[in-house]
């Protein structure tokens, strides 16, 4: 195929095509990187919880006034939700995943340390690892003799020292200390130290507020709440019985005392679809964009082409006559057109590298990897080929008789 | 001249419907989509109080002890019940509220309405002042209420129809958490975008729709809504004694003076408090207005800064489209130019009347901007996002997409129209 004389037309057509180049280059960096943004948006509504998503409900309850007794109303609570059918297990807990309400603390390595190590997320209630489902990887679950009375801790801080152990995650413990076993391990807040006892392999805190490197920074304490200190049960369940067990429970809490009020009353999978809803709805407008970019350009290609075409009717028919078959004319077309696409990737890419870098440091997103940059080419050089392929069609038909016409 | 030029515009526009077509739905579409995300913007980087908003100041003090001091620091967000009261009772400003967000279980008197959980608002009496906030009736408490934990309610207009089908309340009581509330009055519609002055509950929550006083509050132990940071021994049952930071403190100082002597004052209470030994690090104090305190915040959700640069990116590849197609059609019509110089035309009224063609393809991308945009703004407002209910087009924004239309098609006309120009009339009749 011959370049040369496309090159020497296009010398003639040098802002037209220019435009087009630059059309497809700004194209191509965006679609490169808008790709980049769902797959990194997509990726983060995957994140992993270490519950037992499918299987759990939340129902928050509300006091009105103060309840005469949290500690017993629990009990009661929590046995009466056992006996709800289908239930196979229940937990008074202070915090859930993805609910985005949460209670976190500094801690310390070393009770001497002048600035905290870092910030992790206190999860606690009794029974809350094995009713989460949360995969203990290391040491063991508390005891039930391990437990103390959060309510009694709030009135007597001294207290605090006698809770004495911990269990983390292992993505905590691999932070703490790198490549160690965490096991047996003193973790200090304020002035009180808790050893670590068990590793679970993932739980997630409830709100992201610390970012999503610090999602995993959990820990679990061994405290039992009443219901004048928590007001989150959770319920763990077969995944088909979930609606029906969630109706039930709200029912019995509702009826074993009438001065309170149900809030919530939701299954996990439900709550964690709302928590990255904003991150889907994000990658829904990136698709919108992306496929409205495209077709944009396509029919801008299909624009000018057709232009081309038109003004070169004479041309074409005095290559015709001059003993050129259909199919030269047509490939001259898509090579004219594949030529330019070119162009317009290369410098697509690199304005795609600039782009990228400009996003990384206005939103902290991590660089683009090389493997999007053949992904664009290929899409803008398939859609060079298919908006000039029509236009080209009808350049090849035009007839050789038209070389001896004038105008 | 003008209607001449235009009817030579309509024609040629008319010569190649499928072309001006893709030119006008390319500029609607950059358009249309640049005016949502700049409108979405608009709406959330807005001012929630104009007129009054440069005159309201947020007081940070840092009360911490020196366990993870480090020099740069900013000082913690809301301040701790102590210095709360203290600066609320020294009356250095001209109003000054100290305040928490919360929830209170409602209890209605009818039997229709089941006990509902409402958000509520704990504050002092200047709040209604302080931000201008409208009454339908009645109106807010009094300093001596705040100092006797009275226990009386403002509603918002919202929760009085739904409680009172609208009728003016004041006077009726109102049972929550067990206790009963006289009601003193009832707010008119008032939304402030963003939510400036607790940010901790979301930066464009809808408003809270009772308001107590902060004192009878605590002493009731009514729930909070919020965050609490503390240091040292830390939260305990009695939050007013707690080591920790947990209230907002608002003041209004009139004059640039005030502010600054304001800051005087927050600086000599830190250092007295250290002399005292209750702070421990040097004063480091923060004394930002509304404006500023919302930067600080940085309240606008970065996803939407996103969306602007994305459309605006899309708006760009439009525009270039338009002018490589605008280009190849007055190319084309070189041998008509050509015609028209011949004749006398001069170069400057040749251009004149490609350009006026060029902006009629703005004006009717614009319109067709216009009517995206506001498609875009209705799908915007289906999102799940707390703000999506605030995407509305304004007068300015409407008037702003009509002018970025022609604008940019006057821009995207500016270069084919040049070059069509530059043809002398002699080549292009003899190429004829």
């Amino acid at each position: 195929m011959d370049i040369l004389p496309i090159f020497s037309t296009l010398r003639r057509h040098k802002i037209t095509a220019l435009l087009l180049v630059l059309e497809i280059a700004l194209t191509c960096a965006i679609v490169c990187n808008a790709v980049f943004l769902i797959s990194q948006r997509l990726q983060r509504t995957e994140m992993a919880s270490g519950v037992a998503e499918h299987e759990l409900l939340q129902v928050q309850v509300a006091n009105i006034g103060k309840p005469a007794n949290g500690k017993s109303r629990a009990q009661e609570d929590l046995a009466l939700l056992r006996q709800v059918p289908g239930v196979t297990a229940a937990a008074l807990v202070n915090q859930v995943p993805f609910t985005n309400s949460s209670s976190n603390t500094s801690i310390k390595l070393d009770p001497a340390q002048k600035l905290p190590t870092l910030n992790a997320t206190m999860y606690m209630g009794e029974g809350l690892i094995a009713s989460f489902g949360a995969r203990l990887v290391a040491g063991r679950d508390f005891t039930a003799d391990e437990y103390l009375d959060y309510d009694d801790m709030r009135s007597n801080p001294e207290l605090q020292n006698k809770v004495g152990s911990v269990v983390i995650t292992q993505a905590l413990g691999e932070r703490l200390w790198p490549g160690q076993s965490a096991l047996g391990r003193n973790i200090y807040m304020g002035d009180t130290s808790v050893r670590v006892i068990g590793v679970v392999q993932s739980l997630i805190r409830p709100s992201l507020f610390m970012g999503d490197d610090a999602a995993q920074w959990t820990m679990v304490f061994p405290l039992r709440l009443s219901a004048a200190s928590a007001s989150r049960y959770v319920l763990r369940t077969a995944p088909d019985q979930r609606q029906q067990v969630l109706s039930e429970a709200a029912k019995v809490l509702r009826k074993a005392d009438p001065h309170r009020i149900v809030l919530k009353k939701d299954t996990l999978d439900d709550i964690r679809g709302a928590f990255f809803q904003n991150d889907r709805a994000m990658a829904g407008i990136l698709v919108g964009v992306i496929a409205a970019l495209l077709i944009v350009t396509a029919l801008g290609i299909v624009g000018l082409a057709s232009f081309w075409v038109a003004q070169r009717r004479r041309t074409i028919g005095v290559r015709r006559a001059l003993g050129a078959t259909r199919r030269n004319i047509l490939n001259y077309f898509q090579t004219e057109n594949f030529l330019l696409a070119t162009i317009g990737i290369v410098l697509g890419m690199v304005l795609a590298y600039g782009i990228n870098l400009f996003l990384m440091t206005r939103y902290e997103l991590p660089r683009l990897p090389g493997m999007y940059f053949p992904m664009g080419a290929i899409a803008l050089w398939l859609i060079g080929q298919l908006a000039v392929l029509g236009p080209a069609l009808r350049a090849a038909a035009v007839p050789p008789v038209v070389a001896t016409r004038s105008v | 001249m003008f209607t001449y030029y235009l009817d030579l515009a309509l024609r040629s526009l008319k010569r190649n419907k499928a072309l001006t077509a893709l030119m006008v739905l390319a500029l609607a579409l950059g358009i249309g989509a640049s005016m949502t995300t700049l409108t979405v913007l608009h709406v959330l980087s807005g001012d929630p109080l104009p007129g009054k908003s440069h005159q309201l100041f947020y007081p940070q003090l840092d009360p911490q002890d020196m366990d993870g001091y480090k020099p740069q620091d900013e000082p913690p967000e809301q301040v701790s019940w102590i210095d709360g009261m203290a600066l609320l009772q020294a009356r250095r400003a001209h109003f000054q509220a100290l305040m928490t967000g919360g929830a209170v279980p409602i209890q209605p008197a009818q039997s229709s309405i089941d006990p509902f959980f409402e958000d509520a608002r704990y504050t002092t009496a200047d709040f209604f002042p302080m931000f201008d906030v409208p009454f339908l009736y009645g109106q807010g408490w009094n300093a001596t209420d705040d100092e006797a934990s009275a226990h009386v309610a403002v509603l918002t207009r919202e929760l009085n129809e739904k409680l009172f089908g609208g009728k003016d309340s004041t006077g009726q009581t109102l049972r929550m958490n067990d206790v009963a509330f006289r009601i003193v009055g009832v707010l008119d519609s008032w939304r402030p975008t963003p939510h400036f002055y607790d940010l901790n509950t979301g930066s464009y929550s809808a408003d809270e729709g009772v308001f107590v006083p902060l004192a009878t509050a605590t002493d009731l132990k009514f729930a909070r809504n919020g965050s609490t940071d503390c240091w040292d021994k830390g939260s305990s049952e009695n939050m007013k004694t707690a080591t920790c930071t947990w209230l907002q403190f608002w003041v209004q100082l009139d004059t640039p003076a005030e502010a600054t002597a304001y800051r005087e004052f927050l600086l000599n209470y830190s250092r007295e408090q250290k002399a005292l030994g209750h702070f421990q690090r040097p004063p480091n104090v923060r004394l930002r207005d509304v404006m500023g305190w919302l930067d600080y915040n940085k309240v606008v959700p970065s996803d939407v800064h996103l969306q602007v640069w994305l459309a605006f990116g899309f708006l760009l590849v439009c525009l270039v489209n338009t002018v490589g197609l605008m280009l190849a059609k007055f190319l084309r019509r070189s041998g008509e130019l050509g015609v028209r110089r011949a004749l006398g035309a001069s170069r400057r009224s040749l251009f004149a009347q490609l350009l006026v063609e060029a902006g009629a393809v703005g004006l009717v991308g614009g319109a067709g901007g216009l009517l995206l945009a506001l498609l875009g703004l209705w799908l915007v407002r289906g999102q799940p996002s707390d703000y999506a209910a605030l995407a509305h087009l304004d007068l300015p924004m409407l008037l702003a997409t009509f002018v970025a239309a022609v604008m940019a098609s006057l821009l995207a006309g500016l270069l084919p129209a040049w070059r069509a120009c530059l043809t002398p009339p002699a080549l292009q009749l003899k190429s004829n």
